[in-house]
């Protein structure tokens, strides 16, 4: 039993005294709550903002609800006035185009490097690893001189060309067919599955989770991409809804109502889809350090 | 050295109750064994007993003083895990010290940087580094002591929780399932030291395994536990001759006692054609226990002779399948009378070829009940046990 | 030999399944790699196809170049101001939120809402929020008495305003990696820390909680650090570099240099060194990745 005759005070005392107890459990939760109000605010006020008239926007007194109701207004203007719907079918064509043609390359090679024995697999698949950690900005100058020369600037092509072929899908793909086990192969083989066949009836199946998250992974990184857009769209009619987000650059729509009801039709589906396939989306976006 | 006594322990899970109403006493130096299936209860009893988790009511007492309030690391009690739970990122030294570093060093010398440079840490360490290289010389672990727990076999892994159990000289010493993760070779070995480290120490042992062998052949004293129940507290011999249960008796002993259905009357009980005069006060339908040993093959070859008076039930079995076991065999097979039933025997051989000689002869085998070893339960399971003849009248009358 | 047969198959089919792959591997990667490291030994611009082999003029350019200099500066500055609060808060939080019971999935939710939402779009909705006249945030300042901040216009203010910004959209993805990694520490290690006395909160963390987190830890320093040196978005959209290039930061430097001025050969060795100090970056993950820790 320890002596409590001896009064001490000492800050190493009173720290050594601390626990967690109800009351301060009560206090933490309070701040995480007060926290998530300030990261989820700038939805709150863009969302709010997108359904005010412009002299409201920047009103002194800001409340959530408008005064003025211009939501109706707003959103049609931007989806029937201005090229919104192509920005966003834009986007989709991207991200779809590049997603099915980075499955296409990604999966064969993977399951060529996971599980057949062939001359130059390790200089292949070293050669993978180093290309993981080289970002887009810095092979843009050649991939770009390349595109004018054969005249592809401004394309689906253009736009999707630097990212169809993934080296980290190739990676990640690879280590998940890895853990197939080998015995259920060489059953199918037995069975008379053709190799084809086995990647289609056995590998796939089996890497569905692997697969979808990297979709969302790859979905969302193009969706929020603005770097390669910037670089070879020129033309309003291949402006995706990331892109378009730069006419705001400095000079804003004289409408600020408009301006934030764009904002928000550009970031919705991203986060809709979010808060729909939440766990897939967590997954799938922190499976890599590469974030957008 | 602790008395350990645990009163009304009462705990559920949500909903879901897992313990009622445990009360044991465990004596100064005692090893018991809480032994039961998974689900049973005997892995929260002991966490609850360590302090890691809360029961919903009930007493503990320590040497006589109650820790319900106390923390873990005062109640005098040492943990060993079913995986070790070593700290992976610590040399075995560093694992064993902790207990000691967190005793004898005040917070603010326990922090980064300050537990090298604070004085008190400083003046502490080789003093913890004496006691740690104590004990790892007597669990032969002092060669380790610098390795990270991943350089390490399981049984040294075994060996350094043990060795962190201890350093900090506990009075109650608490084991879960600690065997489990070994292979069946290694189990027999670290066995036989856990029995010696407990005569060694003298501790207060409180043992948690699935395994009734571990519980039969370690303990001083088992704790039979079923749905959160004790089902019987007592030596291991209490348990396997003097069950009081025939969940009690099929759970201790391997093979499983042979269980045959008969039928009591007027004291006399009728097993298929055989009937012998019981002191049961019964009437109606009665389990009988038979243990594979308390049956004797007559006139067998190769097979040791029944000893003794040769006076019981004499049985016609029908043999199935021959185990050699070297010095005996298991035989398979039913009785005649209860084709369904499935009853093995385990007899003692004399001759080198008894297993072939057995398996060449005819189909069924004579067999005689030993009346002394016999078991007697009622048609819900609950012990029968012959009564004194007064007793038996009076049962008579009502 | 029917085995051989089967094996030259296979390896037949090998080719033929990874043949897409490396091709575009060699396009894609390898070929600009190589072209990037060549023209950045010449002049090369885009608007005239003459050009000279300089050597390592456009290196030693860079060095004595008061703008890439004043764009270092600004992106390690910047870095210095979003590292600690990326890795702090976002630790601080997953650990607050790991012991919350019932609120711990919407809280998950509302702190990784910032990460899927697209930066570009939710950058104009900061620019307002960070108004210097009508700002949400100035006048809230303003109702406690503090005097409101020119985010944007002020040279000595606009790299904490864009860290703010990055900030808000990194924690809750350092937060879910954190989650992550709390959460497979062994429950049992916290439950044998309680038994051998290390039950207060500070040894739980320095004993248990941080030396088993260590290689999340690392994942997440050198993640946060590649995401601090690829500052882009906001800049391009909210500041352009300004006011006088007190945001113009290293990726955005090249840019400019690449695409708006068209000094390829130049936009080429800056390019390198941001490859550079990417793959510096990864080497320090790899050796510095504590294996010990698992077993």
């Amino acid at each position: 039993m320890a002596d409590i005759s001896q009064p001490r005070s000492t800050f190493a005392d009173l720290v050594e005294r601390f626990r967690p107890t109800s009351i301060s459990r009560a206090i933490t939760t309070i701040l995480l709550f007060l926290g998530a109000w300030v990261m989820v605010f700038p939805f709150i006020w863009m969302i709010s903002s997108s359904m005010k008239p412009t002299d409201e926007v920047y009103d002194s007194d800001f409340s959530i609800i408008p005064k003025t109701f211009k939501g109706f207004e707003n959103y049609y203007a931007v989806i029937f006035e201005q090229p919104y719907l192509i920005f966003l079918m834009n986007s989709m064509i991207v991200c779809v185009g590049i997603l099915v043609i980075q499955l296409l390359t990604a999966i064969p090679a993977a399951y060529a490097l996971a599980k057949l024995k062939f001359r130059g697999s390790t200089i292949l698949f070293g050669t993978v690893i180093a290309a993981i950690t080289i970002p887009i900005n810095v092979t843009s100058i050649p991939l770009y001189i390349g595109l004018v020369r054969v005249g592809l600037l401004d394309t689906y092509f253009a736009m999707m060309f630097p990212f169809i072929l993934s080296v980290f899908a190739i990676f990640l793909f690879r280590q998940f067919f890895r853990g197939f086990p080998d015995s259920i192969i060489q059953a199918a083989r037995v069975d008379g599955f053709s190799e084809i066949e086995i990647i289609l009836r056995l590998i796939i199946p089996s890497a569905i989770p692997a697969i979808a998250a990297f979709s969302v992974f790859s979905f969302v990184a193009h969706w929020n991409d603005l770097y390669w857009p910037l670089i070879v769209v020129q033309s309003q009619d291949k402006m995706t809804a990331t892109l378009s987000m730069m006419q705001y650059q400095s000079a804003f729509d004289t409408d600020y109502g408009r301006t934030y009801a764009s904002a928000t039709v550009v970031t919705a589906p991203m986060v809709i889809a979010f808060l729909f396939a939440r766990r897939l989306f967590i997954r799938g976006i922190t499976m890599t350090g590469v974030k957008g | 050295m602790a008395q350990l006594t645990l009163k009304n322990i009462k705990k559920s899970f949500g909903e879901t109750p897992v313990l009622h109403d445990i009360s044991l006493d465990v004596e100064d130096g005692e090893f018991v064994s809480l032994v039961g299936q998974s689900g049973c209860g005997k892995s929260t009893l002991l966490r609850i007993i360590a302090g890691l988790e809360q029961a919903d009511s009930g007493e503990i007492l320590i040497d006589g003083q109650s820790v319900v309030d106390t923390a873990p690391k005062h109640r005098n009690i040492a943990m060993v895990f079913q995986d070790y739970a070593l700290y992976p990122h610590m040399s075995v030294a560093e694992n064993m010290a902790m207990p000691l570093v967190m005793a004898r060093l005040p917070l603010y010398a326990r922090l980064p940087v300050m537990r090298m440079i604070a004085p008190a840490s400083r003046r502490a360490q080789p003093e913890i580094r004496e006691t740690v290289e104590t004990v790892a010389g007597q669990l032969r672990i002092d060669h380790l002591l610098d390795r990270k727990p991943a350089q390490l076999s399981g049984g040294q892994r075994q060996r350094v929780a043990l060795g962190r159990a201890l350093v900090r000289d506990p009075k109650v010493f608490l084991m879960d399932e600690p065997l489990s993760n070994l292979d069946a070779k290694l189990r027999v070995q670290v066995r036989t030291e856990i029995t010696e480290l407990h005569a060694s120490s003298g501790l207060t042992f409180i043992y948690v395994t699935h395994d009734q062998i571990e519980a039969m052949t370690m303990s001083n004293r088992v704790a039979l536990m079923q749905a959160g129940h004790f089902l019987q507290v007592g030596t291991p011999n209490a348990l396997y001759s003097d069950p009081a249960s025939l969940d009690v008796a099929r759970f201790i002993g391997s093979p499983e006692i042979n269980v045959l259905a008969g039928e009591c009357r007027d004291g006399w009980l009728r097993l298929g054609d055989a009937a012998l005069p019981v002191k049961l006060a019964c009437n109606g339908p009665v389990q009988v226990g038979v243990r594979p040993e308390a049956v004797s093959v007559l006139d067998a070859p190769g097979l040791a002779g029944v000893e003794g008076p040769a006076e019981g039930p004499r049985l016609t079995f029908e043999k199935r399948l021959i185990e050699d076991l070297g010095p005996e065999l298991l035989i398979h097979g039913s009785f005649a009378h209860a084709p369904e039933s499935k009853v093995r025997i385990r007899a003692q051989k004399s001759g080198t070829h008894a297993g072939t000689e057995l398996e060449g002869g005819s189909r069924t085998l004579q067999v005689m009940l030993n009346v002394s070893q016999l078991l007697f339960f009622d048609a819900d399971g609950a012990r029968l046990t012959p009564e004194p003849a007064a007793a038996l009248q009076t049962a008579g009358v009502a | 030999m029917a085995a051989s047969l089967l094996e030259r198959r296979q390896t037949r089919l090998a080719y033929w399944l990874v043949l897409p792959a490396t091709l575009l591997l060699l396009v894609i990667y390898i070929l600009p790699i190589v072209f990037v490291f060549l023209a950045s030994l010449t002049d090369y611009t885009l608007v005239s196809d003459y050009y000279e082999f300089v050597g390592l003029e456009n290196y030693s350019r860079m060095l004595g170049d008061e703008v890439f200099v004043n764009a270092l500066n600004n992106t390690v500055f910047y870095a210095a101001l979003f590292l600690p609060g990326a890795f702090i808060i976002s630790l601080v939080l997953a650990i607050a939120i790991q012991e919350q019971k019932q609120f711990r999935s919407v809280l998950e939710v509302l702190y990784f809402l910032p990460v899927t939402s697209t930066l570009a779009a939710m950058a104009l909705v900061w620019a307002a929020l960070m108004d210097s006249g009508q700002g949400v945030i100035n006048n809230s300042l303003e109702t406690f008495g503090i005097p409101g901040v020119n985010w944007f216009g002020s040279e000595n203010v606009v790299l904490y305003s864009l860290a703010i910004i990055s900030l808000w959209s990194i924690i809750g993805f350092n937060m879910v990696l954190f989650l992550a990694g709390l959460t497979s520490i062994p429950q049992n290690l916290y439950e044998a820390a309680a038994i051998d006395g290390a039950d207060h909160p500070l040894d739980k963390f320095f004993r248990v909680t941080w030396p088993m987190l260590g290689p999340t830890a690392m994942f997440v320093a050198v993640t946060s650090s590649i995401t601090a040196f690829k500052l882009f978005d906001t800049v391009a959209i909210l500041t352009q570099g300004g006011p006088d290039r007190a945001s113009e930061v290293f990726l955005y430097l090249a840019f400019l240099e690449g695409f708006e001025y068209f000094n390829m050969g130049y936009s080429a060795a800056l390019s390198l060194f941001f490859l550079g100090i990417i793959f510096l970056f990864a080497l320090l993950q790899a050796l510095l990745t504590d294996r010990n820790v698992q077993y």
